[in-house]
């Protein structure tokens, strides 16, 4: 029987399979369970050039199949990033993409060019942060604002950049289409999603920062219609990401148009999870006597049978 | 699977998620509950004041999602088991409770920093309150086992929640009761009994765990009789790993005040290090 080949490229970056951890939901510390080497790439927590303290506690909120978090990117800044951490990833061979965050556009360019350094593959733009120029609304809720950040970090890094979209926005196909139009090599679909919760024995919010993101299961089928549309318009590799936690989660979410996956949460339930996904993904494919896991990209077969009576 | 070992070891693989099997789970009283796992002999390397990631299997109409932080209330590796004395809160503890003998559970450790008891050490003072005295206990064993003496001041609610023989284990442990029912465990009573104890049998050093009410008083008195100290925070936690920074804390570090992960840096912390109290929930 022949191996599966479970390698995508996504533009000039060729990964040894589609399973990559999601930013915020990674370090090195997971070497301590599983070979780091095994992943197709290595996403970073988000680094801000400001430094940052976070948000305040309790920062975890467990609801039905999800959990919400506001950690608040806590960040010790670009300089200690490129120094202290990108080192750590140097044993590897998986490429290293280092998801950067910032308050404004110009701060942005500033630290994708900083971070354009040996050692880091690809650049994530976490354009799902508030932009304190638009009222701490999210880059990434509309078009120009995406545009304009996008554009400004292509201008400064020879690096790929990769964006990465809210799922709070009410246009994703026209904040894709503006990401790819500003030179975005890939877009990741998508972010956590606002929500908070309220702990009716006390009455208060049960996180520290009121509100957070909500992420794992429970979003699921959000991120994977998101996927779906943004595959409807644009061209450049789209990269899922939003409660994939089974090697037919990823199946889903390829067919819908992802060319590769991001895991988030499933790695707080399961620290091996992206092994036992890319396990699950390979016996998939196995099965079904797929050869390339990249044939499944954009495969969903949306035909309705005509309604006749 | 890979081989368990205190997060920190160097070891190719340091922790470990073990499918472990349920050998009893009984009420010990009205509140607590007793839960005893057989665990392969790397999950037995865990040391007093660490931790395990509990997957809490769902069971009738509790789905926790997280897995839940549970100190490790006995390691005994003649006998291939860990335990856990837990407190029924939520739906997670709900569906712990409910397991029985050949059930299975998913789980994850040790991990965190737990208690530094040093071989010089000749007398040591633990101040435990409520369920905290299960992330103490295992210090008791092994401090004896070494020689070491063991006083305790145990607070709790009223005499029937005390649990000082599961405490104890048989160990030769000097106690000191105290409860809100007659009002023995105000701060003032407790200030008052530990003072007493502190002068007439100093300890070399002296462990406590989560009341904010008990860490202000212990840091005081720990300042002013020159005892330094550790105690044993508690946060919610998701990784348990040290990556998603959820479980952090203030804690003082070289003149100024940084978030700690409780569940990498800690646990256990040095107590004059703890800065501010914690409202939990
Ligand atoms: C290092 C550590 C050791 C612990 N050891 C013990 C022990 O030996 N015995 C014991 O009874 N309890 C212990 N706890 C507390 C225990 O983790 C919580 O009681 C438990 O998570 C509650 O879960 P629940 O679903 O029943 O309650 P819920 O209140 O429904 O839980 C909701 C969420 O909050 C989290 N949470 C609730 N209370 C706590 C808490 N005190 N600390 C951290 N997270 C919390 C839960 O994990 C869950 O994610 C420990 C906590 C930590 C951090
Ligand atoms: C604890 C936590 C921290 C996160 N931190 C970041 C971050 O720093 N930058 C970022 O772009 N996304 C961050 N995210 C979002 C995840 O990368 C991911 O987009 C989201 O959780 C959805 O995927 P999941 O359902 O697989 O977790 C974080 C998510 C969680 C749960
Ligand atoms: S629980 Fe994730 S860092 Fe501590």
């Amino acid at each position: 029987m022949q191996m599966v080949d479970l390698s995508v490229r996504i533009g000039s970056l060729a990964l040894k399979n589609p399973v990559m951890p999601a930013s915020g939901c990674f370090s090195h510390e997971f070497g301590q369970v599983f070979d780091l080497d095994r992943l197709g790439a290595l996403v970073t927590k988000s680094v801000t050039p400001k430094l940052r303290k976070g948000n305040a506690i309790p920062r975890v909120a467990e609801v039905s199949q999800g959990m919400l978090n506001s950690i608040g990117i806590p960040s010790k800044g670009i300089l200690h990033y490129v120094n202290d951490v990108v080192p750590l990833y140097a044993a590897y061979s998986s490429p290293l993409v280092a998801s950067v965050s910032a308050d404004t556009v110009a701060e942005f360019a500033d630290a994708a060019a900083a971070l354009s350094v040996p050692g880091v593959a690809a650049i994530e733009a976490n354009i799902s942060c508030p932009n304190l120029e638009a009222d701490g609304r999210a880059f990434a809720m509309m078009p120009d604002t995406t545009r304009a950040a996008v554009a400004a970090i292509r201008r400064r890094t020879p690096l790929p950049v990769w964006a990465k979209l809210t799922p709070n926005t009410g246009d994703i196909k026209a904040v894709a289409l503006a990401a790819q139009d500003a030179g975005a090599d890939a877009i990741v679909v998508a972010n956590t999603i606002l929500g908070m919760s309220i702990n009716v024995t006390t009455f208060r919010p049960t996180l520290g920062n009121v509100m957070g993101g909500l992420s794992g299961p429970a979003i699921k089928p959000i991120a994977l219609r998101l996927v779906f549309q943004c595959a409807e318009v644009v061209s450049i590799p789209i990269i899922g990401c939003g409660g994939i936690s089974t090697g037919a989660d990823v199946v889903e979410f390829m067919l819908a148009g992802a060319t590769a996956v991001q895991v988030g949460t499933a790695s707080f339930i399961h620290a091996d999870a992206m092994m036992r996904i890319l396990e699950e993904l390979r016996a998939f494919c196995d099965a079904r006597g797929i050869d390339r896991v990249a044939d499944l990209v954009h495969k969903a077969r949306v035909e309705h049978e005509p309604i006749e009576w | 699977m890979s081989i368990a070992q205190p997060i920190h070891a160097p070891a190719d693989f340091p922790v470990a998620d073990v499918q472990c099997t349920v050998r009893a789970n009984r009420a010990v009283n009205d509140r607590y509950r007793h839960l005893v796992l057989e665990a392969p002999p790397p999950l037995c390397r865990a040391t007093p004041g660490q931790f395990f990631h509990l997957l809490c299997p769902p069971a009738a109409g509790d789905e926790p999602f997280l897995r839940r932080p549970m100190s490790v209330y006995r390691i005994a590796p003649e006998e291939r088991a860990i335990e856990f004395l837990y407190n029924v809160v939520g739906a997670g503890t709900r569906a712990l409770a409910r397991l029985t003998a050949g059930d299975t559970m998913s789980v994850m450790g040790p991990l965190g920093v737990g208690f530094t008891i040093a071989p010089a050490h000749r007398h040591v003072l633990m101040v435990a309150r409520g369920v905290g005295l299960a992330t103490m206990a295992p210090v008791v064993p092994w401090a004896r086992r070494r020689g070491i003496r063991v006083t305790a001041v145990l607070s709790a609610r009223a005499p029937e929640d005390l649990m000082e023989r599961e405490f104890t284990q048989r160990e030769e442990v000097r106690v000191y009761p105290v409860f809100d029912r007659d009002a023995s465990s105000d701060v003032g009573r407790v200030e008052t009994l530990l003072r007493a104890i502190l002068d007439q049998d100093r300890p070399d050093a002296m462990f406590t765990c989560g009341s904010n009410r008990l860490m202000t008083l212990l840091q005081r008195l720990g300042l002013e009789y020159g005892v330094p100290g550790e105690i044993a925070l508690e946060q919610q936690m998701a990784c348990a790993l040290g990556v998603c920074l959820c479980c952090v804390r203030p804690i003082r570090a070289g003149g100024a005040i940084v978030h700690k992960r409780v569940c990498c840096e800690g646990p256990v912390f040095d107590l004059q290090q703890v800065a501010g109290t914690w409202r939990h929930g």
